[in-house]
Formats: structure tokens, C-alpha cells, sequence
């Protein structure tokens, strides 16, 4: 189970079994999407299964994150989403009723990130061997702009935006589908990602690398960014936003936000010179209103991540290895 | 009578000691003639004389030996007689093989006592006197062999006086290698907190007392690395020092001038006072004398006080005129290492310390202060470090079929050592830290190349721990090096049994806080099977409860307390009064939730933990602001109370393996109205002990190894040892390394030697 978990099993199962053998030049790229020559356009291809209990959570539902991810992941590598695919997995028994449900909100996420849904696919499974609903979406997208953005092109002296605080989607679904019950009511940050991406493009900021935070949250992102790219990464804790509800929850959960999941989040690095430019752009987009300069990428080779604390010392982060596990003695 | 003469091969800890001067003064004492040389590995010398006289000096030679030197091994050949006249101190050959042991720290001797305190002396209050048999060692070696150009002393040309001294056969310090005097050697600076030095040398030592005498902080250069001082009377002092080192709790250690002042606040047994006042001068847990005037700040809520005696001259010099007990805790932020460079320790304690002093002689490696228990009237190690670092463990004597290759085993990632094993010895590193800190996590690596280093051995094989997660395990795998990986417990087990020199069968109580297996349960209750031959097996274990939080529930003993009562009664657990004041309503309705959905909720087998929930449900410890804190506040609740009583317990088999079942001695605990906290803390301390002693008899093995941070615990360790004595079984537990995480590497090592031994055996 560990291995979806986006910590190290998941790093393991890529490298080990699956990029040997379909060894192409697309894939080493090991970002979200794959750009591709076709013609004049580049495109931009990428897919994603999209597997979560429960199917309706504070703040979105399956249909809204089975949209955006795909045009997310797109928007990561500066394309603008064109036409998705969807393919459904249904387990037998499923109401109706929740399907339609879940199909509107995908119309509604489609017709706000101005994507078509072009092709799709159907299937049932016996009762009992799906949860409800599966869904796979895939999506071209053309590349906004003709900067490449990569983790190859993280250079030292970038500065890393984050978009906006951290953790919601990840405790808004795990306190609704365990019935936790916190202080204040708190939403899912799931949200289309597309529109921010292109505000910085059209606002001439350098882009050097977007990666948006899903599983293995904040820390996840960075270590994986600083292995591909091969540099190290400082960030501050004091400068990263975290909800109060957010902090209250993970104090009770005994989390940690940096790991906990987020479906509407991104870091963006880029070069010194844009980063005043890029937050003034981010602040005025719907997602990005609380983003915060997080740290920077040093001239240090090792590839690693050190978090700061409020008491000054640094922390190595490193990916999850499957569960979080206790280390103290 | 005829004349002959012996050629005398020495080997072991005997260069840079004043070996070769005593062995001059011995043979002219002998009326024999000849010479003695530094030679690889060790010493050389040739003597001869009559054959009453030679018997004399070799029977003399062992006895009366330089305090601090290490004999390993004593070779005499026959030679002709060469009709030699006189006897010479030849100088060192630059030999092939260097000896790689090297001393440690030594505190001020006698001598330069004498010297420091005597007006007429040219080293009068000069803070960097030492000779042949005191002064710094590892912490200012940059390489072997040990000669002044490969220390941090290269950079002070030696004046005349003092280059006469270190030529001259007949003074202390011929071929003392830090060798120095205010005229030639390091210079004290006092400094603000942005390292503009206010003043020098003398002044700069009246300046640090006046600025500690005014309620400031003052950042020391100590000898392994800065320490923060404070005046142990001053609260608020105290008070500001736990604020900005965000240190709430966690007792502070206290430096003394001299044993006198000691005693006049602390019990101290004789062992407790030749460990104070020993060349190592570790920092001693005693018992503080009731009344005693010393603020509740520096060891809130403790009965014992963490004590040590000057470790060098400065702090000789700073103790005795200060004449007030002072704290003196490590300068470091949270877990990382201590700072040992004077611009490092200005950025890192900048924010801490009002004032700094400085000197200018570097300081090679960090070197905490070790600190020291005394356990069933033997001393047991706490933290291992300066003035013990880098000798080897000599009980842990090797195989011959371990002999073949060094090993590096990389211990666990809290309390960090590493350790090297080859020609024999098992070499542990100092106390290096948590390694989730990046600065110990560099010290690490920069650890293992320093040791692998001085001792001129590239590891054939690295052992580490099973913890995926564990930064020393993600290292090791970076390596292109043969890896073999031990259990946590199992590396506790063959940690004490290293002590010992012991390789049998043995059964091992293996209790701590956390370690990993391949389960998936936070093990710490274990007791484990060792053949003697090939096979470690696990035996039992306590029952499992869940510790809502994870990693969360070490910190808040709360947490542990509700997963325990819930594994009793479920969530009707949740209403118990015991709980109801450790949490709001919210809190325990969430708390019900995790359990139930089993959200961040490990199942642990942990004995640290069962302490934890414990002291909480006793009131004494909800949240702990550092590690132990919990079992230690119910250890010493305890204290004093003389009570042979246990509640009861049950041992169930399941399948081939025993569980120690708490629930009846927590229902009994819980509702035990009739006894005063410290007499049911007293009793829960005795069911453990009774609990060992039940496994043991299931297992019939007569050999048990006690080990694991549990036993770090005084209380217990000492009611287990004496009831299995009763029972007629053979108790080993941990005297020269710690028995919690801090000994790891070395029961790593013993492992693979065993494992080593076994494939060879079963090879052939
Ligand atoms: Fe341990
Ligand atoms: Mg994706
Ligand atoms: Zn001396
Ligand atoms: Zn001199």
C-alpha cells in the first residue's frame, strides 16, 4: 500500500520497475507530465488515477479532482489543458444518483478550466472490489510558453514560491472519512491551478520549475525537486502557511503538515530577479492569494532538503519510507 | 652473576603518555644501561644488565607504568650483551605501521595544580598548562601520529623555556605535545555576542566572572566544544538561560571547584568520588542532599543533580575563584552538536549568550561531556564522550575469524555513535547526536572519516539499523559497500553482551522507547534468545496498545496512558477520571476517533512507553518537554521507599512466543487506593522486575543481559538484577557504554562478529 504513497516506496516502485523498462526519453523527464514534438506545437501529455473515500469531502468530490489534476499536472509543465480523456471504473451497487453527481461536478470543473472532455470509457466492478467510483482522466495540453520549465532547470540563487498554506485537502479528507471533528469546519484547498500559471507566463515572470503538492505534501515536493535537479534546498519554517485549523489538527493527528496532502497548491522556482514580480502576479490569482517566499536553492551539490527551524537548527527532510514511523528511542 | 640483555617490544596505549621517561628512570633506577625508542605500534627497548636487575625492571614495568598508558601486549627477546654504558631515550623512528591508540582528555594533574596556583610559577593562572600526564589530547589531534606538528597545537612555535622542557628526559614535560606558556601558547579572549573582543589573557578571565557574577551567560571554549555558563544561584539567570535555549525542563549539569563544595550539597559514595575527581572528569548524577540550597531551575523537580569537577585548567581557574557552583550545560542549539569553532559558536550562541570566551587554540572534533550513574555500585555510562573517546571497549575482544576485516557499524539515529572494529578492538566513536539535525547528520559522515582515518582502516563491511527511516540507514545504502542490518533490540542485546566479552548463549530484555522490526509495531518490550552459535530468536514481548499520535504520543505521555486504557476497556476508557484532567472533551472525542479508526495509531510493544502512561496516569508527567522525562519523574517518585510488593501480571503464550500481559498490574495500579503514589510507583517498579523474572524461568538461561534505555533507570535495573540473583541467574548489564541508543554501534559490531564467526565455522 505504501507504494502509492508518494514517499520513497513510490520513488522505489519508478525506478525499479517501471522506467527500465519503458526506457524512453519522455519519461526520465520524471515531472508529472511529458512534453512531446509534434509539429509546430509541443505538446504536453499526462494522465492520473484518481482513487479517495470518502468520494464527497469538504471542499470538492472525485469528479472536481479527477479534472484538475490532470489540468494541473498540465499547468505544471506550462501547458495550457486542450482535451482530456476520462475513463470510469464503477463498483456495482453505486447509486445512480452519486454518479450523476459527480459527472456534473466534472462538467463544472471542465467548464471552468476550459477543457474539453473528448473520449471516455466505462467499466463495472463486482460489489466489493472498488470503492464506489475510480476514475483515470488523461489530457493534452500545448505548451504556453517557450521556456521549458523542469526540474533540469532549477538553477542556485532560485527563490521557491509556494502558492498558499499548506495541508487542507489532506485533513479536510482524512477528518471527514474518519469523523474527526476539529474546532473550525475546515475545506479541501482542491482547485484548478491552470489560471495562476498562466498570469505568471503572460506576466513575464522566468519560470524555472512548477511542481504542484499532492501526496508526501510540501516535503515530498522539495525532496523529490532536489534529487532530479541535484541541489540543495533551504527552506524556512517560519515562512511557510500553515491554517491554524490546519496546525490544530496535525497537533492532534500528530502530523505533519509539510507531509499531509494538498490537491490546489504549487511551488514555483524561480530565478531572483522575478520573485517580487511572481508573488505581486501570484497574489492577485484566486489560488495563490497567501503565497510566501519559502526558501531557495543554495550552490550546495548535495541534493538535499534542510528545513530551518524557529529555533535555528536544520532538519534534513526526507521522503516518508511507507507510514510515518516513530524514530525516537 | 652474568650480564645479559632483553629486547622488550611494548605494545598498547604507551606513546605521548611519558612512557619512554619512566622507562628511562626505571632502568637507571635498575642500574641497567640501554635505550628505549617510540616504535611501530608502540614502544621499544633494549636493556641490560645483571639478571636480578632485569627481573626487577620487568616485574616494575607493568606495576608502575604512567597513570594513563595501556599496556596490550609485552614481548622479551634474548640478545647478546653489547657491554652498552648509560642508558638513552632514542628519538622517535617514523614508523611503518603507527600505534593507532590515542588518549583521551585528561584533566588537570596534580602537578599542574600546584603550578597554576603558585604565584612564583611562570604558568601562574595560565589557562593552557599541561604536561606528559594532563592537558588536551583527542580533542586537538588532527592526525597520527601524535606529534605537536599534527595537532591544533602546530600553529604555537614553542618558546625556548618551554622547548627545553619538552627536550629534557628528566622534566614532566619531555615530549608533552601541548606544551605551552603565556609566553608561547593560546591566549584567552573575551568577547560580546558579536565577537568584538573586549580584552585579553588575565582579564578576560576577571571579566567572565564579573559578567557571570551580574546574572549573564557566558559561552566558554571548553575543551571538546563551548559550554554556557551560568551562576547556578541566580534564578533569573537560570530562567533566561531555559528561554532562550528553549530548554524548559531538562536539568542543567553543575560545575563544582572541588569535591569538598560537592559534598557539602550531594551524597557522595566513595566510587561516586574517584568518578568526579578522575582524569576524565565526566559529569556524575548524585543524589542532592535534602535542604541542599540549589534552585529548583537547575533540575526542576529532580531528587539528583548532574555534577562534574574542572575538566581543564580554565574551568579550574574559573570554578575556584568563583566559588559558587556554576551550570555549565552544552553549547549547542536543541539536539545538535555541540560548537567547537569560535565564528560557529558566535553565530549559533549569539542569540544565547551575553558574553563569549574565547581562545585561539582550535578545537579538532566535538567532544560532549560524558556523564556517568552509579548503578549497583558500578559506574554506568549515560553518554559517552570527552575523556573516555577514543579508547576502545577492551572487554569486546574479538574472534580471530572477526579479525580478517574492520567493520563500521552506524549505530542508531538518536544518541548517535559510530564505531570501528579491526585488529582485535572495537573502536566507538564519541556521542555524535540526533541525527535528524543536519549538522549531525555532517558530523556523522565527518565522523566516520575521522575515525576511519586515525586508525588507517577502510571498512570492508557497514552494519546498520532495520529503520527504513533512519538517516544512517539511507547512508548506508549510498555506500557500494557489503551492508548487513540488525535489528535495534538485537543490537542492544549484543551490545552488553560486547561489555562482557560474553559470546554464549544468553537471554536479552531488550527494554527501551522505540524500535523498529519488520511488524510494524513500535517494539521496546523484548526479550530475545541468543544460541550462542548462529540464531537470534524473539521470545516475547509485552502485550501491544496503540499510541495514538505516533511519534506525538513519545512527547505527550498522555497519549500513551489513553492508548494503554483503551487497549483495556476501548472507548469507555476515554471517561476515566485519570484522563478526563489530561485532555478537553474535544480532545478525548478525537482521541476515541483515532483509536477506533486506527488514524496515526502504532501499536507498540514499548516498556518506555508503558512508563510514560504510567507516570501520566499517576499525574506526575502529561507532556514531556525531553526524553525520559516521564520515567524519570516516576523513578524518583519512588525514592526511598523500601516495599517488596508487586501487582500482578500474566505470561500468556501465543504460538511459540510469550506475552507479558500488563492489564492486571495497570487495573490494580489504577485502583490502588490504599498506597501513597511513591509506594505504587515503588510497586509498579517491582512487577517489572518480577515480570523479567517470570520470562527467565520460562527460558531456563542462566546468562541474562540487562539493556535498552529502560534500564538507565536505577530503580529498576537494581531490583531486576537483585531479584534474579535471588533466582540463582547470572546478571550482565551496561557499565562502559550507555545502555540506551548511545551503545548500538558497538552491539552492532559484536553481532556481525558473531555472525561472522558462525559463517565460518559453518564454512569449514
Ligand atoms: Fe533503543
Ligand atoms: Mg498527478
Ligand atoms: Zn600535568
Ligand atoms: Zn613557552
Amino acid at each position: 500500500l505504501g507504494h502509492g504513497s508518494g514517499g520513497e516506496m513510490t520513488q522505489q516502485l519508478l525506478s525499479t520497475y517501471i522506467q527500465p523498462l519503458f526506457n524512453n526519453a519522455w519519461i526520465d523527464q520524471a515531472h508529472d507530465s511529458a512534453t512531446l514534438p509534434w509539429g509546430a506545437d509541443r505538446l504536453v501529455f499526462t494522465t492520473d488515477s484518481f482513487v479517495i473515500t470518502p468520494l464527497f469531502f469538504p471542499g470538492g468530490d472525485i469528479g472536481k479532482l479527477a479534472i484538475y489534476g490532470t489540468v494541473n499536472d498540465l499547468a505544471m509543465g506550462a501547458a495550457e489543458a486542450k482535451f482530456l480523456s476520462c475513463s470510469l471504473i464503477l463498483e456495482e451497487g453505486l447509486p445512480l444518483e452519486t454518479l450523476k453527481k459527480v459527472l456534473q461536478s466534472m462538467a463544472v470543473a471542465a467548464e471552468e478550466t476550459g477543457v474539453k472532455l473528448v473520449t471516455g470509457d466505462t467499466k463495472v466492478v463486482e460489489r466489493g472490489k472498488g470503492d464506489g467510483i475510480y476514475i483515470n482522466t488523461s489530457g493534452v495540453g500545448i505548451l504556453m510558453d517557450g521556456q521549458p520549465i523542469a526540474p533540469s532547470r532549477i538553477r542556485s540563487g532560485d527563490q521557491i514560491l509556494l502558492s498558499g498554506d499548506i495541508g487542507r485537502h489532506g485533513i479536510a479528507v482524512m477528518a471527514s472519512r474518519e469523523g474527526l471533528d476539529f474546532e473550525s469546519a475546515l475545506n479541501s484547498d482542491c482547485a484548478p491551478l491552470n489560471s495562476a500559471v498562466s498570469a505568471l507566463i503572460r506576466g513575464g515572470v522566468t519560470l524555472h520549475c512548477l511542481r504542484d503538492l499532492t501526496r508526501g505534501g510540501l516535503a515530498t515536493a522539495l525532496v523529490e525537486l532536489a534529487e532530479t535537479s541535484g541541489r540543495a534546498i533551504e527552506v524556512e519554517e517560519s515562512q511557510i502557511p500553515v491554517g491554524e485549523s490546519v496546525q490544530g489538527a496535525c497537533e492532534m493527528l500528530g502530523l505533519d503538515p509539510l507531509y499531509v496532502a494538498n490537491e490546489g497548491r504549487f511551488v514555483a522556482f524561480v530565478p531572483e530577479e522575478s520573485v517580487d514580480l511572481a508573488s505581486s502576479i501570484l497574489r492577485e490569482t484566486q489560488v495563490g492569494s497567501s503565497c510566501a517566499k519559502i526558501g531557495r536553492v543554495t550552490d550546495k551539490t548535495d541534493a538535499q532538503v534542510t528545513l530551518r527551524n524557529n529555533l535555528g537548527c536544520d532538519r534534513l527532510l526526507q521522503r516518508l519510507p511507507g507510514e510515518q514511523l516513530p524514530r525516537i528511542c | 652473576m652474568g650480564i645479559e640483555r632483553r629486547r622488550i617490544a611494548v605494545r598498547g596505549l604507551v606513546q605521548g603518555v611519558g612512557f619512554r621517561p619512566f622507562v628511562y628512570r626505571l632502568a637507571l633506577n635498575c642500574s641497567l644501561s640501554g635505550w628505549v625508542a617510540n616504535h611501530s605500534g608502540g614502544v621499544q627497548i633494549e636493556i641490560e644488565g645483571k639478571v636480578g636487575d632485569i627481573d626487577q625492571f620487568l616485574q616494575r614495568l607493568p606495576l608502575e607504568k604512567p597513570p594513563h598508558s595501556l599496556i596490550l601486549k609485552l614481548k622479551t627477546e634474548v640478545l647478546a650483551p653489547q657491554a652498552s654504558t648509560g642508558f638513552e631515550i632514542h628519538e622517535s623512528k617514523v614508523a611503518a605501521e603507527q600505534s593507532t591508540l590515542m588518549l583521551p582528555d585528561l584533566a588537570p594533574c596534580e602537578h599542574c595544580q600546584t603550578e597554576l596556583q603558585d604565584p612564583q610559577n611562570r604558568r601562574y593562572r595560565y589557562p593552557f598548562i599541561n604536561c606528559t600526564h594532563c592537558g588536551p589530547r583527542y580533542s586537538i589531534v588532527d592526525k597520527l601520529p601524535y606529534d605537536r606538528a599534527n595537532t591544533a597545537m602546530s600553529s604555537f612555535p614553542l618558546c625556548a623555556q618551554c622547548q627545553d622542557e619538552y627536550r629534557n628526559p628528566e622534566d614532566r614535560r619531555f615530549h608533552a605535545e601541548p606544551n605551552a606558556c603565556p609566553q608561547c601558547g593560546p591566549q584567552l579572549q573575551f568577547c560580546d555576542a558579536h565577537g568584538k573582543v573586549l580584552c585579553i589573557q588575565q582579564e578576560a578571565l576577571h571579566e567572565t566572572l564579573t559578567s557571570l557574577a551580574n546574572g549573564q551567560i557566558v559561552a566558554i571554549k571548553g575543551v571538546g566544544g563551548f559550554q554556557l555558563l551560568v551562576d547556578a544561584n541566580n534564578v533569573d539567570a537560570l530562567r533566561a538561560l531555559r528561554k532562550r535555549k528553549q530548554r524548559p525542563h531538562k536539568p542543567f549539569a553543575l560545575l563544582y571547584a572541588a569535591l569538598t563544595a560537592v559534598r557539602r550539597d550531594c551524597q557522595v559514595s566513595e566510587l561516586e568520588a574517584s568518578l568526579l575527581t578522575s582524569s576524565e572528569r565526566p559529569i556524575v548524577l548524585l543524589e542532592a542532599k535534602p535542604g541542599v540550597k540549589i534552585d529548583d531551575q537547575v533540575a526542576p523537580g529532580s531528587p539528583e543533580l548532574g555534577v562534574m569537577l574542572p575538566a581543564s585548567p580554565l574551568h579550574l581557574l574559573l570554578a575556584e575563584k568563583y566559588r559558587a557552583p556554576l551550570v555549565a550545560t552544552s553549547g549547542n542549539l536543541a539536539e545538535e552538536p555541540i560548537c567547537i569553532d569560535n565564528t560557529e559558536a558566535l553565530e549559533r550562541l549569539g542569540k544565547i549568550a551575553d558574553h563569549f570566551l574565547l581562545h585561539d587554540r582550535r578545537i579538532v572534533r566535538p567532544l560532549d561531556d560524558s556523564v556517568l550513574r552509579v548503578v549497583e555500585n558500578r559506574p554506568l555510562m549515560l553518554r559517552r564522550a570527552r575523556g573516555y573517546a577514543p579508547l576502545p571497549i577492551t572487554q569486546a575482544k574479538l574472534s580471530q575469524q572477526a579479525m580478517a576485516q574492520p567493520f563500521l557499524a552506524l549505530g542508531a539515529d538518536l544518541k548517535n555513535t559510530v564505531a570501528l572494529s579491526h585488529s582485535g578492538w572495537i573502536y566507538p566513536s564519541q556521542h555524535i547526536g540526533d541525527l535528524g539535525s543536519a549538522s549531525a547528520f555532517e558530523r556523522f559522515g565527518r565522523t566516520i572519516e575521522d575515525l576511519t582515518g586515525l586508525q588507517q582502516r577502510q571498512p570492508h563491511t557497514l552494519i546498520h539499523d532495520q529503520h527504513p527511516g533512519y538517516s544512517s540507514h539511507r547512508w548506508a545504502l549510498k555506500q557500494r559497500a557489503p551492508r548487513l542490518e540488525v535489528q535495534h533490540h538485537v543490537a542492544h542485546f549484543f551490545s552488553c553482551m560486547a561489555e562482557h566479552g560474553h559470546s554464549g548463549a544468553a537471554l536479552g530484555v531488550c527494554w527501551d522507547g522505540t524500535g523498529y522490526d519488520s511488524s510494524g509495531i513500535v517494539r521496546g518490550g523484548e526479550f530475545l534468545y541468543w544460541d550462542g552459535i548462529a540464531k537470534v530468536e524473539h521470545i516475547a514481548s509485552l502485550r501491544t496498545f496503540p499510541l495514538p499520535g505516533g511519534e506525538k504520543a513519545i512527547r505527550e505521555p498522555r497519549r500513551a496512558a489513553a492508548g494503554l486504557l483503551y487497549e483495556i476497556s476501548g472507548y469507555i476508557a476515554l471517561q476515566h477520571r485519570l484522563l478526563k484532567c489530561c485532555f478537553t472533551r474535544s480532545e478525548r472525542r478525537n482521541l476515541i476517533t483515532m483509536l477506533e479508526g486506527e488514524v496515526n495509531s502504532p501499536l507498540c510493544s514499548s516498556v518506555g512507553r508503558l512508563f510514560d502512561a504510567v507516570a501520566a496516569l499517576q499525574g506526575l508527567c502529561s507532556q514531556s518537554s525531553y526524553e525520559g522525562q516521564a520515567a524519570m519523574a516516576l523513578e524518583h517518585s519512588a525514592r526511598g521507599i523500601q516495599n517488596g510488593d508487586s501487582y500482578p501480571f500474566a505470561l500468556n503464550a501465543h504460538g511459540d512466543q510469550w506475552e507479558l500481559d500488563w492489564a492486571p498490574c495497570i487495573n490494580a495500579l489504577i485502583h490502588d487506593e490504599g498506597r501513597s503514589l511513591p509506594q505504587r510507583a515503588a510497586v509498579f517498579h517491582n512487577t517489572l522486575a518480577q515480570m523479567i523474572l517470570s520470562v527467565a524461568r520460562e527460558m531456563g538461561q542462566p546468562h541474562i543481559f540487562l539493556s535498552g534505555g529502560v534500564f538507565q533507570n536505577r530503580r529498576l535495573t537494581e531490583s531486576t538484577s537483585t531479584l534474579l540473583r535471588e533466582h540463582g541467574f547470572t546478571v550482565h548489564s551496561h557499565s562502559q557504554v550507555p545502555p540506551n541508543d548511545g551503545g548500538i554501534a558497538l552491539g552492532q559490531l559484536h553481532y556481525a562478529h558473531c555472525m561472522a564467526a558462525a559463517g565460518q565455522t559453518s564454512e569449514g
